[in-house]
Order: C-alpha cells, then sequence, then structure tokens
C-alpha cells in the first residue's frame, strides 16, 4: 500500500525585514492511509506550522516552505493556485480550535456547507443543502434540519465543533487535520467530540493528524504519535509504546509532568527552563539545556534519527541504534 | 437533607500558623465564609435597553474555607466559577449574600473594609499578558500595590526584588523587563510575585495554570505549595483542569450552572464522587491509557444557557437518573460548615422520593 502522505525534510521559515525565524526544522514522517498520527507537542513547537503548511495556508510573502510533501501521490510545494483549491476540501480539509472564527458569522451554517459541496462537486445549492442535512445527522446533530438554519453564534460550542467538522468532511477528504479541535471545548463536551471524530475515522476510513497538547487527547485518539520540540520531531512511535516506555528525555519529562492522580504530598516532577526561543536555538540538540541527562556531546551537533526498534525513531544521542533508521 | 452525625471540627491542615497579628478569630474560625452568594446580570435589549432577562451566573452559593486550606473550585464554562472569584475579591458588588472574612463581615457598617479585605487577599487571574501593565518594567508592577498603600518607593523596590527571587526569578536579569520580554510562565510567576506583594492571608487563583504549557504548568504548581506553606497562605484554586485541581486542593467544589452541586474533602470527592455531574466530569477525563478508552460519553450535549437554567435541579436535562421529582423540586447541598462531603442530590436524600433515594 501507498503511503497517504509523506513529508521529508519539511522546513518552514518565517521571513521579515529584520529577521527569518525557522519555525519547522526537517521534519520527516509518513502515514498510510486510515492512520491517526498525534502531534504532540507545547506552544511553539511547530505542530500548528506544520498542518498549515500541509496545506499550503502559511502566508506565502511572509514564509518559506523547504523540502518534500507528497499528498495522495501529488506535490503539494509544486501546485498552483487551481490545484490548491482543488486540493483543500476534496483531497485535504481542516478543523480548527475555534469553529467561531472558521464559520462566517453573517451565513446560516447550512448555507456555508452547501456552498462548498456546490462548489467542489458541481451540483445545485439544493442538492449542496441536502448533503448538508445528511453531514449533521452523520455528526449526530440532532434537530438537524433546525439547526442548518442557525447562524454560528446561535450554536454551543459543541454543536459548533460538530458542525465545522460536518464542513470539513463535505467533500469526503482523504486526510483530516485536526488542531487542537477539542482544547477549547468543556471535559463532558470534549470526550463527546473525541469520540465522534474517532467513530467517523473508522466508518470513513480516513487519514488523521490531530494535533494536541493534551497527552490525554492523545492516548484516546492516536495509532502513533509525533512529539515535536523546538521544530523537530524528537521522537515518533505507536501510542502505547510512547506513553509507556518513552526513549526521549523530553517525552518521559512531558509525561512526568503532567497532573493525573499523582500523590499530593509530593512536588509534581517537572522540566527545568522553558522552551528556547526560536530566534537563538541552541547548537546541537535544541533540549539539551533543559535536559537532566545531557553529555558533553548534545551541543555538538543536532542529534540524528536512530530507530531502537522497529516504528520507533528518537532523536537522541542517548538512544542506543541497534537498526537503520527507516526515515531520516 | 439528612446527613450522618457531623464530626468535631477537624483542626486545620499543617501550614497555618499562629503567629500572624492580623489572625482575629484563631485557628477555629474559617478564614473565609461565603453565605447565599448571588449574581444575576442583566441583559438588557429592545429599542428602550429594557432588561429582557437575567443570567444567573452565581444563584445562592455558601461555603467556607479554613486557615491553611486549598479549597479548589471545578466546573465547566459557564458555571460561575469565575463570577465568584470576582465577587470573593469584590471586583463585583454580589446582588446578596454576605462574605465573612476571618469573622468580619466585609463591605458592612462596622465589618472590614474592601480596601482593607484586598491587603488580606489578592487574585492572580488566567491571562498573565493583560493582567500586567505593558508600559511598566515587571518589578514597578510588583511593587505598585504596596507603594498604593502608601510604603515608600526605595522600600516598595526592595520588597519586589525580593519576591521576584521567591518566585524564582532573578530581580537583577528580570526585575528591570517589560512584560513582553518575558515568557508565559514567567509572566505567571511575576503575577504570583505581584498578588504576594500586600502579604496577603488569602490567595484567589482563578485559572492561574490553565494558559501555561504541561512542563511550565508543573513548575509553578510546585512554586504554589512551596509559597503556600512558608507564607501560611490560603488558597482558593479554580480550575477547569480535574487533575490539578486533586492535587493541589484539600477539599475541592463541584458548580454546575451557577450552583454548588458538590463540596468535600478532596480524595473522598474523586474517589466516591455522590452526584450524577461530578461521576460525569470524573468520567469524561481521557483515559491516558490507550487499550482502555473511553468507548461512551458519560452525557451528551452541551450544559445548557444560564440565562433560564432548567428548573428544579439544574442537572436534570442531562442526568442519567432524573425523575420527574428533580423537575420539580430543587435539591438542597446542607451545611457543610464541619467540611462533610455533601451533594445536592435527590439521590442522597431517603426521604426525597427519588426511586434510587441512599437508604440510611
Amino acid at each position: 500500500m501507498q503511503p497517504l502522505v509523506e513529508v521529508e525534510d519539511l522546513s518552514v521559515d518565517f521571513v521579515t525585514r529584520e529577521s527569518r525565524v525557522r519555525a519547522v526544522n526537517g521534519v520527516s514522517f509518513s502515514m498510510m492511509p486510515g492512520e491517526v498520527m498525534c502531534m504532540l507537542g507545547e506552544s511553539g513547537s511547530g505542530k500548528s506550522v506544520t498542518m498549515r503548511a500541509l496545506m499550503r495556508l502559511l502566508p506565502p510573502k511572509r514564509s518559506e516552505i523547504g523540502g518534500r510533501i507528497r499528498i495522495a501521490g501529488q506535490d503539494v510545494l509544486a501546485m498552483d493556485d487551481r490545484a490548491l483549491r482543488r486540493m483543500r476540501g476534496g483531497v485535504v480539509s481542516m478543523i480548527f480550535q475555534e469553529p467561531m472564527t472558521a464559520f462566517d458569522p453573517v451565513v446560516r451554517v447550512g448555507d456555508q456547507i452547501a456552498e462548498v459541496v456546490a462548489q467542489h462537486r458541481g451540483v445545485s445549492r439544493r442538492e449542496g443543502l441536502r448533503r448538508a442535512l445528511e453531514l449533521f445527522d452523520l455528526v449526530r446533530i440532532p434537530s438537524a434540519e433546525r439547526r442548518l438554519q442557525a447562524y454560528p453564534h446561535e450554536l454551543s460550542g459543541g454543536l459548533r465543533q460538530r458542525a465545522m467538522i460536518a464542513l470539513a468532511l463535505s467533500c469526503e477528504p482523504k486526510l483530516l487535520l485536526a488542531d487542537e479541535p477539542t482544547t477549547a471545548l468543556d471535559a463532558t463536551v470534549q470526550i463527546q467530540v473525541l469520540i465522534l471524530l474517532r467513530s467517523l475515522q473508522r466508518e470513513l476510513g480516513m487519514s488523521v493528524v490531530f494535533v494536541t497538547h493534551d497527552l490525554g487527547v492523545a492516548a484516546e485518539i492516536a495509532d502513533r504519535v509525533a512529539i515535536m520540540y523546538a521544530g523537530r520531531i524528537v521522537e515518533t512511535g505507536s501510542v502505547r509504546e510512547v506513553l509507556r516506555s518513552p526513549l526521549h528525555p523530553y517525552t518521559s519529562g512531558l509525561l512526568g509532568s503532567t497532573v493525573h492522580d499523582q500523590p499530593r504530598d509530593r512536588a509534581l516532577e517537572t522540566i527545568p527552563g522553558a522552551p528556547p526561543d526560536m530566534r537563538a536555538l541552541p547548537p546541537g540538540c535544541s533540549f539539551a539545556p533543559r535536559c537532566p541527562q545531557a553529555l558533553g556531546e548534545c551541543a555538538s551537533g543536532p542529534p540524528p534519527a536512530v530507530s531502537p526498534a522497529p516504528g520507533r525513531v528518537a532523536r537522541c544521542l542517548r538512544v542506543a541504534a541497534p537498526q537503520q533508521p527507516e526515515y531520516a | 437533607m439528612s446527613m450522618s452525625a457531623s464530626p468535631a471540627i477537624p483542626p486545620p491542615p499543617l501550614p497555618w500558623r499562629d503567629n500572624d497579628p492580623r489572625d482575629r478569630g484563631g485557628p477555629q474560625q474559617p478564614l473565609l465564609i461565603v453565605r447565599g452568594f448571588k449574581k444575576h446580570f442583566p441583559i438588557r435589549g429592545g429599542l428602550l435597553g429594557r432588561t429582557v432577562a437575567h443570567v444567573r451566573a452565581v444563584d445562592g452559593v455558601s461555603f467556607h474555607v479554613r486557615k491553611g486550606e486549598t479549597l479548589g473550585i471545578v466546573g465547566e464554562s459557564g458555571c460561575g466559577k469565575s463570577t465568584v472569584a470576582r465577587l470573593l475579591m469584590r471586583l463585583m458588588q454580589p446582588d446578596a449574600g454576605e462574605q465573612i472574612f476571618d469573622g468580619d463581615s466585609v463591605g458592612s457598617e462596622g465589618g472590614l473594609s474592601v480596601a482593607e479585605l484586598r491587603r488580606q487577599a489578592q487574585m492572580v487571574f488566567q491571562d498573565s499578558a493583560s493582567s500586567l501593565n505593558p508600559r511598566m518594567p515587571v518589578q514597578g508592577s510588583v511593587a505598585f500595590g504596596p507603594m498604593a498603600f502608601g510604603m515608600p518607593k526605595a522600600e516598595a523596590m526592595a520588597l519586589a526584588r525580593e519576591l521576584l527571587t521567591k518566585v524564582g526569578l532573578n530581580p537583577a536579569l528580570f526585575g528591570g523587563r517589560y512584560p513582553h520580554e518575558l515568557s508565559g510562565g514567567q509572566k505567571q510567576r511575576v503575577n504570583i510575585a505581584r498578588a504576594l506583594a500586600l502579604k496577603p492571608r488569602m490567595v484567589i487563583l482563578d485559572e492561574a495554570v490553565s494558559a501555561l504549557d504541561k512542563s511550565v504548568e508543573a513548575q509553578v504548581l510546585n512554586l504554589l505549595q512551596t509559597l503556600k506553606r512558608e507564607l501560611s497562605l490560603t488558597y482558593v484554586f479554580i480550575s477547569h483542569d480535574l487533575g490539578v485541581v486533586r492535587w493541589i486542593s484539600d477539599r475541592v467544589m463541584v458548580m454546575y450552572l451557577g450552583e454548588v452541586v458538590e463540596i468535600g474533602p478532596a480524595d473522598q470527592l474523586y474517589n466516591a464522587p455522590k452526584h450524577p455531574y461530578t461521576r460525569a466530569l470524573l468520567a469524561s477525563r481521557p483515559a491516558m491509557d490507550p487499550d482502555h478508552r473511553r468507548e461512551e460519553a458519560p452525557v451528551s450535549g452541551d450544559p445548557p444557557n444560564p440565562v433560564n437554567p432548567p428548573s428544579g435541579c439544574r442537572f436534570h436535562t442531562r442526568c442519567p437518573f432524573a425523575e420527574p421529582l428533580c423537575a420539580s423540586r430543587a435539591p438542597s447541598l446542607g451545611d457543610s460548615e464541619g467540611g462533610a462531603h455533601l451533594a445536592a442530590c435527590h439521590m442522597q436524600d431517603p426521604d426525597s422520593g427519588h426511586s434510587q433515594a441512599r437508604l440510611q
């Protein structure tokens, strides 16, 4: 089977007159059809920028994308505007953290979905509305017919997020990019949306890249996780293996400092310091200044990706490499 | 509402020391008592701007906080937890209810003035950037409060530098910086220093760590625990994050649509939740284990709008155990001043008539 997504040595630079900041630095991964991958990382680690690069949503004049992105056999970085328009929504679509800003506030949600369907499929508006109703049933919005007539502000947070999922699925994309779609939701609503996304993914067989900073969310939804730090993927592997036996010290630090039923009379484990300034990254491993196990060599150059077991990759000098890496 | 015989009031938790000259009531006097807090916001509409409805943000909330204790408040958006914090600091006037700070009634004649309350209670907000003056070096922000209360500038600046050291920021390096030159975690440390500058006895933390990255969040939580021990503080810790609240709190209060649905010692409440809403909230947490994923959401739908909250028990529209009784009569929480574990649910009251009422 061909991978659906192949990303090789992706880099994204943001360019202003004064400076040039590399937000994503040599990210490589591939995804099979029907796979769910979580990108985990803290703010500024480059996870959202990577997602936007996959759809070329970054401002063209202020950003430069390097490397290679292939989705469903097509070279995304070589696409012209027409091809991009066809790809967005048709092959790849995206859902965001804040659905209120993703919808047009003065157009009824049903009409917004119908418009997308009409544009992509070349069908009539009435046909588009019929499809919108189908989609609202698919994402389990109660009294769907009435909700199609609603404006975005008339829907509750959970319903709005469901409506955005419906919009994203309207043209049956092969790849869904989800950028923290449950972060702004209340706890009892978040779990509903996670369960919905999981069952939709299974029903429709699409691939999902799910960006989150929450390990618990990743444990609920991911097949595979990629841990990002300072613009690089520092570790990948199946969600079970990474959560149970992390290889990279940053991953273990993240697991230790996430509060979940630790004893109350003891201090929480922490990672000292703060994520680095992307304008002045430390030489070598970006995590070395905060790393409890740093060696002298860690500062000499970025650690290579090593694969100690099939399907697992880490960028850390401490990880022994009995095998050749599958991808650099 | 019947209750098992309430035990003798337990002694205050360890960090509290009786060497504070401001301590009036002694160890048995709760530092804060709130009775029947209410805040309704009018919604104006129409041509004449008449009040057409009320958002019942806080609707009859009562609790107490003992000296040296951390009370956690959890709930979903719109449950009124942040409004409670603002009412406690008198950033808003309550429509009804009584607030007693160490035995003195706040804002009433002969009681504690609001200015005096704010010397003894301080607050840390969620948004670390917007709660600092962008045009003032951070040590100036920390010194501002004491100066406003009459401390000479040099003394206030020295205090500010001391406090910055206490929260883990080198004053020589960070004191002269402006807020935009600091990271989120550093800004929140400055906010904590600013809150401590008036030497408060109580600190209200409203989602104070929610906007921070996980690795930084753990650092700030540890700092809060250390400060509490060193300075004999009492915390009211408000958050939507159940894990964080459990770790930091001695007792936890769960709110839903402006009301308290459950209150009790943290471990008891997490291990044996009594209210169906608390159970749903706890069961909604992601499992942290890919082999035991949640297959079914504990409740469906979103929390209802607090403008027209459901009648009777406000949770009955989403509750799996709801009976006609729940829609008609509101359950009461009972008196939690002994620190007991209580829930406002008809199933907890054997005399309520609910078919699953707990027999005692």
